[in-house]
């Protein structure tokens, strides 16, 4: 389903994301975990191309782009489409209402008619529990509320791969458990997903893999019961018990 | 003797009324056939080369970028009344005559489109990089994020200043007198060149740009207050 081979991300002279190999199968949930500044968040935005890789082949359902040559910014956004990303902090559109949020993607990139994303806007919102909030802006919505309506934003495009980037680190911890609930049901439905998240329950339920990475390379990956019982590597065993205290 | 003209006798203040009425209509035909449209027009122009300007002096086309920085430098770096006269008095000695009131809209519209780039520019800044990512997240190319999501955002942030810029425009088009526009001081001048009547005259003018200002003043609020409720004034925009 994804495949990522030979990745690299540097940010002027630092190398963020040094060579990494992954490969997804449709339908699993892959858990990211490492330390701060460690690379999940570029590692994830190379996935959709919000930053450009200096080098390796992605592919996605089939779609490739191999970023040792020259890249198309319409081969970049037709494989963008693949994806859907759900942001640490939110990024939803004040501007718009809830179902403003979703529906903009489906009329300005789509093309469906007003009529037709208000339709798949309700289903989705009524999905993510958000039924009754449909008419609210962002500014009127808790930071759970507001994320569940980022994840039915996403979902709206029909993407192959969700993509969280630590999706509840922003939020009051009375408010987590519905977002993670929204995440485990799409799981459940055989969503594939690529979750950076510190969440360990929801790692050790939900994640078919967790991979720990470290200083921009795959230090560790395995099932969750092997990576969190019987860590390998030493930096993968001290990350995960400053994590526990 | 002389003290004795410019007192306020009986017979001056009669004067003065009767200069009032007879004036007061061309004074105001001047503001709803020229001030007005003239500040309109040049201010919706103005709008469409300032977005346009703000765009290019963010791309990434150093070209665009330079052309951009030029045309504000010289439009700011210069007063306006030079370039008026550039326009209307200048332009002819190369064989291209333009009437008054286009060329008080070319004027108008040339500096409304440098001044208020700035403003839709910084507009656009502001709108934090993560509206641009989701938008990209969703699919959408650089237009559709720039048209669907940052310009909407971006207008209401600039909404104050912009109606700050029109409001001082409305009184900058006074200027538009010294190349002939019929406009309500140049209605003032003539007015007073019959009659001598300066200081009651030019004050009668002044009244008439400041009833339109302070009319503009009381929309501009109603209109800010509609955006707060609209985006929320509490981090609507954050
Ligand atoms: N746009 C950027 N420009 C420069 N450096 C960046 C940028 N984004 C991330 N970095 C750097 O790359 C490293 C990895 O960042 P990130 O992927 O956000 O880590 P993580 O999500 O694991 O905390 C950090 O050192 C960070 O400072
Ligand atoms: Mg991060």
């Amino acid at each position: 389903m994804i495949s990522i081979q030979g990745l690299k991300k540097s940010f002027g002279s630092q190398e963020v994301i040094k060579n990494v190999d992954l490969e997804i199968e449709q339908g699993k949930v892959v858990v990211i975990i490492g330390p701060s500044g460690s690379g999940k968040s570029t590692l994830l935005r190379c996935l959709n191309v919000l930053e450009t890789p200096n080098g390796g082949v992605l592919s996605i359902d089939g779609q490739k782009l191999d970023f040792n040559s020259a890249v198309s910014k319409k081969s970049i956004s037709a494989f963008r489409r693949l994806t859907g990303m759900v942001f640490q902090s939110y990024n939803l559109f004040p501007h718009l209402t809830t179902t403003g949020n979703v529906t903009e993607g489906l009329t300005t990139v789509k093309g469906l008619s007003r009529k037709e994303a208000v339709k798949k806007a309700e289903l989705l919102l009524d999905k993510v529990g958000l039924a009754e909030h449909k008419d609210k802006y962002s500014f009127q919505l808790s930071g759970g509320q507001q994320q569940r309506v980022a994840i039915a934003r996403a979902l709206a495009m029909d993407p192959k791969v969700m993509l969280f980037d630590e999706p509840t680190s922003a939020l009051d911890p009375e408010l987590v458990g519905e977002v993670l609930r929204v995440m485990k049901d799409l799981a459940h439905e055989g969503m594939t997903m690529a979750v950076v998240t510190h969440e360990m329950r929801f790692a050790k339920e939900v994640a078919d893999e967790v991979i720990f990475i470290d200083q921009g390379v795959i230090v560790e990956r395995g099932a969750p019961a092997e990576i969190f019982n019987y860590p390998k590597h030493e930096r993968t065993k001290k990350f995960l018990s400053l994590l526990q205290v | 003797m002389y003290l004795n003209t410019i007192a306020l006798s009986p017979e001056r203040i009669q004067r003065f009324q009767e200069i009032a009425s007879t004036s007061i209509g061309p004074l105001i035909e001047g503001a709803i056939k020229y001030t007005i449209p003239l500040a309109i027009i040049a201010f919706s122009i103005g709008l469409i080369i300032a977005i346009f300007t703000a765009l290019a002096r963010i791309s990434s086309s150093k070209f665009l970028r330079a052309i951009a920085r030029v045309y504000v430098s010289i439009i700011r770096g210069t007063p306006l009344l030079v370039q008026l006269f550039i326009i209307f008095y200048g332009l002819p000695t190369i064989g291209i005559t333009i009437d008054p009131f286009p060329s008080a809209i070319i004027g108008f519209s040339l500096n409304v489109g440098a001044y208020a780039s700035e403003i839709i520019r910084a507009a656009i800044l502001s709108i934090p990089k993560g509206q641009w990512e989701a938008a990209y997240s969703i699919g959408m190319n650089y237009s559709q994020a720039l048209r669907k999501i940052v310009l909407p955002q971006a207008a209401r942030v600039s909404v104050p200043p912009l109606s700050n810029s029109f409001i001082g425009l409305v009184k900058d088009t006074s200027l538009a007198a010294t190349i002939l526009v019929a406009e309500t001081f140049r209605r003032a001048q003539e007015i007073a060149s019959m009659n001598y009547e300066f200081l009651f005259v030019y004050v009668m003018a002044a009244l008439v740009y400041w009833v339109i200002c302070f009319i503009l003043s009381i929309i501009q609020g109603r209109i800010e207050i509609r955006l707060d409720r609209v985006v929320g004034k509490t981090g609507g925009l954050s």
